[in-house]
């Protein structure tokens, strides 16, 4: 007789709205097994474990635990069916100490006493080779070691199934290594683990089986041992699909932005942009691919004046004067009076970019209300701009007037690329421009893309869809973990080749998974 | 003299110490609860009425436990409705926590001093103001042989059972926010109200307990001012700005119920020191006054400078909390 | 077999994307409305009179006599000046609620230079020195937590909160130091001889000075919130810091100087008060107004000119009240009660602007 599956999925389906984020997904994970999930950013791996762990609730399919059909409506079931989820946002109280998240919540049949907790907490680490101290409290910790707390806890509550969402996107290669002995660790003991990851080395590193989704749909199940890196991007990229984006060649290109040598580490000295150099040019678009957080975000943020930088320089050439300045270290009104002419669309649109809860005229003033010595704001010439905004990008708003928050996405997106290249820049950084919109939305700002590379200006476009990067761009640079894998030109190159240097590892240091 | 100074200071310090130990349950589930003042003043009447009626019903025999017991019980009520009203409109109805506390600051000081000058009117008693000496000698009375134990029964026998009361129900406190399960749950509320609700934890009962009971507190607070400290004898706006005094002691014990017992006697002395200092012009004496609050600024801004993270308040302190669908 | 322990909420509260403008309007009104019933009922029960004669009491006691329409206005211009103080640190999320203290001290100031240079400068020059003064004043009062706000992010409910009882002990330091007569603790009318700093009076209406000058700054203030620079960036840094990072508006910067902004013009409140009308100072000038205003600035959504609106209605609730108390012999704080009670409903009711109650769909069925 087969063996009873410990968790098995049967042609789960969930949709958001339209948006079908899995569709008849199957997985089979046995006691004492390793499954990596693997998919590119927006495959649907995240909403998929969010389902077992009783966060959403399935459109159609069946979940079975030990052979046995079960519903999980909530966390609080899933912990019941021993499934224990560590989610890449830790859920924990900065001022407790490990052993106090790690009991939060739960109801213990004997007296609460907090010493006896942290030894069950010693013990159990002790058991899989965790280095915790349970006393410690969580603001004095790492990253990897508030990961460490947030496996401990579910370990604590009995969990027999685990599931680890993105776990390495924020270790080091040393605690990668580490975390991966005590997966096998657990592996060994009996535990099933489903780890979601789109990093290749370390599937294969570590795991029994691999599942592979994209664009929310399940591609297929291989054992590990039967693959290899270039069978697994084929099944993670897919077949190169045509978009028909138009290109044309760069006119005249010339060097506009140089990024020298920069470094940047968060305030716990995690390196999150590491010796990163290149060009940008006049008349193309640079694409910047990369497995989200990789340090895109720092790296746009740099250069608009956002971020400290520990070492290098940005240098801008001024197409006006002539002039070379460094705008490393500058504010964005001191590199504004520069007259370097940046525009920026982040990511986070409405937190960042925009002002929800203002109108689309006075969305349009952020950039230019400080213009002029008057005291007061002069609503006429944003208001011109919201309106000739609206009709060229075929804005939905009943009015310019009504606050921005109550937009579409596609709308939303409109208002912040209309405004950031009103300014008539010379360079133009979005990230993630079309994420979250239609079809339309999406091909009106590639134009408008398009149409800023032609009149020279310099593009930055951080993307996630491989097949809009390789159509759209000129030169498409690949950032891992803050470095620069490798630059190709988007004409000559293949969606394989960028998958491969989004996920390869350093080959200076040592390999995470590796043993 | 020393010793009559620290039973004053002890008395001034008990109606603070409640406030402040109330405040500190209720800002500990992330509810900035700027009612306190109203709070106690409700709690101080609420007990009042209870006397006044029963005093009136009893004739001249009061039976020494319902004496006691109506006008706790009167008071506790209040005091939990108050508190009731404030949890309801900013955990359910997510209302601004500081519009809804200055509210309920104005309702429930309008309810005191309505109430305190009204009340003989509105029963139609012929008796000239409300004076509960009675009902207060119970509340007052203290241990017998207190004041044959020398200064040290002076100092630490001679109050009240509701000063003990504070103090207990101070250090009970603190031993449930550190020592126990529900204490931490608590407390992890007041942190991060979306972690504790992803361990399972129901956050909005716990904000509302912990509001109301800590109402309750507050409002025993005021009980004490009346029937002890001003001898039964209420008076309007009497109880002063002591609220907001207890408001600050939360801030000057960062957050512990236990420091929080030493603060209210500092607290205490400070109000009243200028009458133990020879030769201090009445002007001066104002000066004196002032100290409490500049004390809690200096311990406000040296918490928020030196950036320890167990002294800050919590992390969500004033914030509602919404879990969003989608 | 988990299937029957599986529990959903039959409703569900989820926010409300947008609401056509005079829904929500629809729902202030009821609100109020609803509230003046419970307020009805509470009256009725506590003094056992017919409804319709408690609210006729009511609008009688407030606006029953021209004294009284005179009374009631320049109540609401302090009050509305107050709200108008607060008003821009609240849109920037700045919690001032030290009101109070900013208004007293402003007081303070006014009076210091009534009683110390009252006899030596010439009158229209002490108004002048009077002016700069309270403004001064004020402003320190609401700068002070304003910088530790901005460098050390120092909890600026609570700082301003103890800066209230300080002015308050300030003043009452000062009442003993220049009480007439000498140990009395109370400054008395100032200068009552030769008027010396006492506000012009406008025609023989002595409170229109006042109400002018309110209007004034309402205009002002509105004005700066809605087309000034200032006012603009005061928006951006209280709906999202991030945002104004992102255009490099200094966000120290802009917190203090609203500070001073709103300082300033609670001192200019402070001035109104000793100047204009009570031409003394006590512990008690301020009234609570520096509270109240809080909740008539955020009644008006932060609007100016709603403002004049909310601070009518607490006013008039509060002048009418009081004359109920007269009338059937209850006591002046029947206002309060109504006020808070007519406050709980209001803020109430933004629940149900900004949230809606679904009914859960039902909930899909799982094959078995």
């Amino acid at each position: 007789m087969e063996t009873k599956a410990a968790i098995e999925l049967k042609n789960i389906t969930k949709t958001f709205g339209s948006i079908v984020a899995n569709k008849d997904v199957c997985l089979k994970v046995n006691r004492g097994e390793i499954l990596s999930i693997l998919g590119e950013n927006g495959s649907g791996k995240t909403t998929l474990m969010n389902m077992i762990s009783g966060i959403y609730f399935p459109d159609h399919g069946q979940i079975f635990i030990d052979g046995k059909e079960v519903v999980i409506r909530s966390p609080k079931d899933a912990f019941n069916y021993r499934i224990g989820m560590i989610h890449q946002h830790f859920k924990l109280v900065d001022v407790f100490s490990a052993a106090e998240n790690i009991v939060l919540g739960l109801e213990e049949e004997q007296k609460f006493d907090i010493n006896k907790s942290a030894e069950k907490v010693r013990q159990i680490s002790e058991q899989y080779g965790f280095d915790i101290n349970p006393n410690k409290k969580i603001y004095d910790m790492s990253v990897s070691e508030k990961q460490t707390v947030e496996i401990v806890k579910v370990l604590y509550r009995g969990a027999d199934i685990l599931i680890l969402d993105e776990p390495t996107a924020v270790l080091t290669p040393q605690e990668t290594k580490k975390l991966f002995k005590v997966l096998r660790k657990m592996r060994d003991n009996g535990k099933s683990i489903i780890i979601i990851t789109h990093k290749l080395h370390e599937v294969l590193a570590l795991s029994d089986k691999v599942a592979v989704l994209r664009k929310g749909e399940y591609i297929g199940t291989v054992e590990t041992k039967n693959t290899n890196e270039k069978e697994l991007t084929e099944m993670m990229v897919g077949k190169k699909i045509s978009l028909d984006i138009e290109r044309g060649e760069p006119k005249n290109p010339t060097d506009r932005l140089e990024v020298k040598n920069i470094n940047c580490v968060n305030f716990e000295g995690v390196k999150l942009l590491d010796n990163v150099s290149f060009t940008a040019k006049s008349g193309e678009i640079l694409g910047i691919a990369g497995i989200a957080g990789s340090g895109q975000r720092e790296l746009l943020e740099s250069i608009a004046g956002l971020q400290k930088l520990k070492e290098g320089e940005i240098l801008y050439n001024n197409p006006k004067t002539g002039e070379v300045d460094n705008l490393r270290d500058k504010t964005p009104i001191q590199i504004r009076d520069l007259g370097v002419r940046l525009s920026f669309v982040p990511e986070d649109r409405l937190g960042m970019g925009l002002v929800g809860n203002m109108d689309i005229i006075d969305n349009m003033m952020l950039r230019s209300y400080r213009k002029g010595k008057s005291l007061f704001l002069n609503r006429k010439k944003p208001k011109g701009l919201a309106e000739k905004i609206i009709e060229d990008l075929e804005v939905v708003t009943p009015n310019a007037k009504t606050p921005v928050r109550r937009l579409s996405g596609g709308n939303v997106q409109k208002i912040l690329v209309g405004r950031e290249i009103a300014s008539s820049p010379s360079v133009l950084m979005a990230a993630y421009p079309v994420r979250g919109l239609d079809i339309n939305s999406s091909y009106m700002i590639y134009n408008l893309l398009n149409k800023q590379k032609e009149n020279g200006v310099a593009v930055i476009f951080v993307g996630e869809d491989l097949d809009v990067l390789v159509e759209l761009c000129d030169r498409i640079m690949v950032i891992n973990s803050g470095r620069i894998t490798g630059i190709v030109d988007a004409r000559n190159t293949t969606k394989e080749e960028i998958g491969l240097l989004m996920t390869k590892t350093d080959s200076l240091e040592n390999q995470g998974g590796e043993e | 003299m020393i010793v009559a100074f620290i039973q004053r200071a002890v008395m001034q310090g008990i109606p603070l110490l409640f406030g402040s130990t109330g405040e500190i349950l209720t800002e500990k589930s992330g509810n900035l609860n700027l009612g306190i003042p109203g709070i106690m003043y409700v709690g101080g009447i609420s007990g009042v009425i209870g006397a006044f009626l029963y005093e009136r019903s009893a004739g001249g025999n009061l039976n020494p436990f319902l004496a006691i017991f109506i006008p706790l019980i009167c008071s506790i009520l209040g005091s939990a409705l108050m508190g009731l009203i404030y949890c309801f409109l900013t955990v359910t109805l997510r209302a601004n926590q500081n519009v809804t506390g200055l509210a309920l600051t104005t309702f429930g000081v309008g309810i005191g001093n309505f109430f305190g000058g009204s009340l003989i009117k509105i029963t139609g008693s012929d008796l000239p103001s409300i004076n509960l000496t009675k009902t207060s000698n119970y509340f007052k009375a203290s241990l017998p042989f207190a004041d044959d134990l020398g200064w040290f029964g002076k100092v630490f026998l001679s109050y009240s059972f509701l000063a003990y009361v504070a103090i207990i129900v101070a250090v009970i406190a603190s031993y449930f926010l550190k020592r126990t399960k529900k204490g931490l749950n608590l407390r992890s509320v007041g942190e991060s109200p979306a972690t504790a609700d992803a361990a399972g934890i129901n956050v909005n009962r716990y904000k509302y307990v912990s509001t109301c009971v800590g109402s309750v507190i507050a409002g025993l607070g005021g009980l004490y001012y009346v029937m002890d400290y001003a001898c039964g004898v209420w008076s309007n706006d009497g109880f002063g700005d002591r609220g907001w005094l207890a408001v600050a002691l939360v801030i000057f014990s960062i957050w512990k119920p236990n420091l929080s017992i030493l603060g209210s006697i500092l607290f205490g002395g400070l109000l009243i020191v200028h009458n133990y200092i020879p030769g201090l012009g009445v002007s001066t004496q104002e000066i004196f006054q002032m100290l409490p609050y500049v004390v809690t600024i200096i311990v406000l801004v040296f918490t928020s400078m030196r950036k320890k993270r167990e002294n800050q308040p919590p992390a969500s302190l004033g914030l509602s909390y919404f879990r969003e669908e989608r | 077999m988990a299937k029957e322990n599986a529990k959903e909420p039959l409703f569900h509260i989820a926010k409300r994307p947008a609401i056509i403008w005079y829904k929500a309007w629809i729902i202030r009104i009821a609100s109020v409305v609803v509230a003046l019933l419970v307020s009805a009922i509470v009256t009725v029960l506590l003094t056992g009179e017919n409804p319709l004669n408690v609210y006729g009491t009511m609008i009688e006691g407030a606006v029953g006599t021209s004294r009284r329409i005179w009374s009631l206005s320049q109540d609401i211009a302090i009050l509305l000046c107050i709200s108008l103080a607060v008003t821009p640190a609240f849109k920037m999320r700045f919690w001032n609620i030290g009101a109070e203290g900013q208004v007293l001290i402003g007081g303070l100031a006014t009076t210091a230079c009534m009683i110390l240079i009252g006899d030596k400068v010439p009158s229209a020059l002490l108004i002048v020195i009077m002016i700069v003064a309270s403004i001064v004043a004020g402003a320190v009062w609401g700068i002070i937590p304003a910088v530790f706000k901005a460098f050390w992010n120092t909890n600026e409910t609570l700082f301003t909160l103890m800066m209230n009882y300080i002015a308050i002990q300030l003043v009452s330091y000062f009442s003993y130091e220049w009480s007439v007569p000498k140990g009395s603790g109370q400054i008395g009318i100032i200068n009552s001889d030769t008027e010396a700093g006492w506000l012009p009076v406008i025609g023989d209406k002595p409170y229109l000075l006042n109400i002018i000058i309110v209007l004034i700054i309402t205009l002002i203030m509105f004005i700066y919130l809605k087309y000034s620079k200032h006012g603009y960036e005061i928006s951006v840094v209280g709906e999202s810091e991030n945002t104004a990072k992102y255009i490099g508006i200094n966000v120290k910067k802009v917190i203090i100087r609203t500070m001073i902004v709103s300082g300033a013009v609670c001192g200019i409140a402070g001035l109104l008060l000793v100047g204009g009308t009570d031409h003394t100072i006590t512990r008690d000038t301020a009234g609570g107004r520096g509270f109240t205003a809080i909740m008539v600035s955020w009644l008006a959504k932060f609007n100016p000119i709603y403002m004049i609106l909310t601070s009518f209605l607490i006013v008039f609730l509060q002048k009418g009240a009081i004359e109920i108390s007269t009338k059937f012999s209850l006591n002046d704080s029947f206002s309060e009660i109504i006020t808070g009670i007519i406050i709980f409903f209001i803020i109430g009711s933004e629940f149900f602007i900004n949230y809606q109650i679904k009914k859960r769909e039902s909930v899909k069925e799982v094959s078995e």
